[in-house]
């Protein structure tokens, strides 16, 4: 697993990265109420603005952490937002990317590099 | 600057609150249990608000009589006839007719209690003396408290403290010992629910605020919370829904301007805006204060502007509170729309992230009012 300074985690699964956000980021944006996604299919490139995430408090985005091809979103996130503050590590990812160039994932950070961040 | 803190801030830590710079004060804006489990707590059962930084003002004169008659020169209200422990909502007037703050004032025998906004309070007090002249005392109380407690379960809650509490009547405010204190109580609030507000002298308050929280049925709540209470019960927050642009009567609280105020009245006009509030109120106002459904998911929050189709150039309108309603599981809003534009059902668009997706036009408030009649 790595991690962005944008809170976002990934993980590679097959030829895949599963992207979702921390447990950290998902106690700091409070109750999630809204959650747009991207159609499958689009081309995204690195720090692209791909998802919108609202809390009661505020809206945020979600960059692309990669270059690479949107394969396949969690749907279940649109119906149910509230997934994302209950299992933002395992239930509530939020696409899965075909990345062009898996080398980017080198920039981000370990588990332990993650943690330091956020003390 | 350092912020101000209230007599419950130890508390407010204590109980792992997140606190934020508001109005001069560090605040809680929601404790463990979040914004959404508190605002659905608080309209289920009650929810207990430290209001702590709102303007708690004492005015004084020869008698009530002789300060109603000074105030009314200041708010479009009828001050003089309201009856002895009773509350009133009102707001301070400017010259172009806007709002300048909005607050509540009771009747308490031979002075008149006023509270008002946090962040317009310096101001206010400001204002109050020098319009007042020497015969009025402007007293801010600093050495009080307030807590609201608000919900379904506030009266069943606060008559285990004071049986009196139960007997009022909504807007009715009395002088009741609680946890060994004088408190001024009125049996009212800003979330839609039943409740009271309490003005505790400063001893007392965490004492009163624990033995509170000793219920069950109570939890504190947070400013966040308390937002997005008063938005789904309809209610304006100052400098968002009105402000010194917005008319009483564009903003829809023509109601709190009684008829001995309005033309024809025995006390007509004699307030700052005079001309164009009686203008609006005899031929209706330019635009409208009006509750939006958003139609999708999203919740469209304060600034979005409004536009009258998919394709119009300019904006009609914008969004003035808006965000996530739980009571209701979807986004509400609130904001101004040309007043032949402000009719139950009509479309407008609002405009997110480049998108322009319909709102529904519908009747205030979102959710019941739920007061103790």
């Amino acid at each position: 697993m790595k991690y962005t300074e944008e809170h976002e985690w990934l993980r590679i699964e097959g030829d895949l990265v599963v992207v979702g956000i921390t447990d950290h980021a998902s106690a700091q944006l409070g109750d999630v109420v809204f959650v747009e996604l991207p159609e499958t299919g689009t081309i995204v490139a690195k720090d692209e603005e791909i998802v919108v995430i609202e809390s009661v408090k505020a809206a945020s985005d979600i960059l692309s952490p990669l270059d690479g091809e949107i394969v396949e979103v969690n749907e279940a996130l649109v119906a149910t937002p509230s997934m994302v503050n209950d299992d933002p590590l395992g239930e509530a990812w939020f696409f899965k990317l075909k990345a062009a160039d898996l080398g980017q994932m080198d920039d981000y950070l370990s588990e332990a590099g993650y943690k330091k961040l956020i003390g | 600057m350092t912020l101000l803190r209230t007599p419950l801030y130890a508390l407010h830590e204590k109980k792992g609150a997140k606190m934020v710079p508001f109005a001069g004060y560090d605040m809680p804006v929601q404790y463990p249990l979040g914004v959404l489990k508190e605002h659905l707590h608080t309209r289920a059962h009650a929810g207990l608000f430290d209001v702590s930084h709102m303007g708690q003002v004492v005015l004084r004169g020869r008698s009530y009589d002789a300060v109603a008659r000074a105030l009314e020169a200041l708010l479009p209200v009828d001050i003089l006839n309201l009856p002895r422990g009773r509350q009133r909502y009102g707001f301070f007037t400017t010259p172009q007719g806007g709002v300048s703050d909005d607050l509540m004032l009771a009747n308490r025998g031979d002075h008149i209690f006023m509270v008002v906004n946090a962040g317009c309070k310096i101001d206010d007090i400001a204002y109050l003396r020098r319009q007042l002249g020497p015969e009025i005392t402007v007293k801010e109380i600093t050495n009080r408290a307030l807590l609201a407690l608000q919900g379904p379960a506030a009266e069943a809650v606060l008559a285990v403290h004071h049986p009196m509490v139960a007997d009022l009547g909504f807007m009715d405010v009395e002088t009741v010992p609680l946890a060994g204190a004088e408190c001024w109580v009125s049996r009212s609030g800003y979330t839609g629910e039943d409740g009271y507000e309490i003005s505790v002298p400063v001893a007392a308050a965490e004492d009163l605020a624990r033995a509170l929280l000793q219920h069950s049925e109570v939890e504190l709540i947070g400013l966040g919370a308390r937002d997005s209470l008063r938005l789904e019960a309809g209610l304006c927050l100052y400098g968002h829904d009105i402000d010194t642009t917005s008319s009483p009567v564009e903003a829809g609280l023509a109601w709190a301007i009684q008829k001995s105020r309005r033309a024809q009245g025995d006390r007509a006009g004699g307030f700052p805006g005079e001309e164009r509030i009686l203008t609006e109120l005899q031929e209706g106002p330019k635009r409208r204060r009006v509750g939006l459904l958003p139609q999708g998911r999203a919740p469209m929050r304060e600034g979005v502007p409004l536009f009258a189709s998919a394709d119009a150039e300019r904006p009609i309108g914008a969004i003035t509170s808006g965000g996530f309603g739980p009571s209701l599981g979807r986004p509400v809003a609130m904001g101004y729309v040309p007043a032949d534009m402000a009719v139950v059902d009509t479309q407008v668009f609002g405009e997110i992230r480049g998108k322009r997706l319909p709102l529904t036009v519908v009747k205030l408030p979102f959710t019941p009012a739920n007061f103790k009649r």
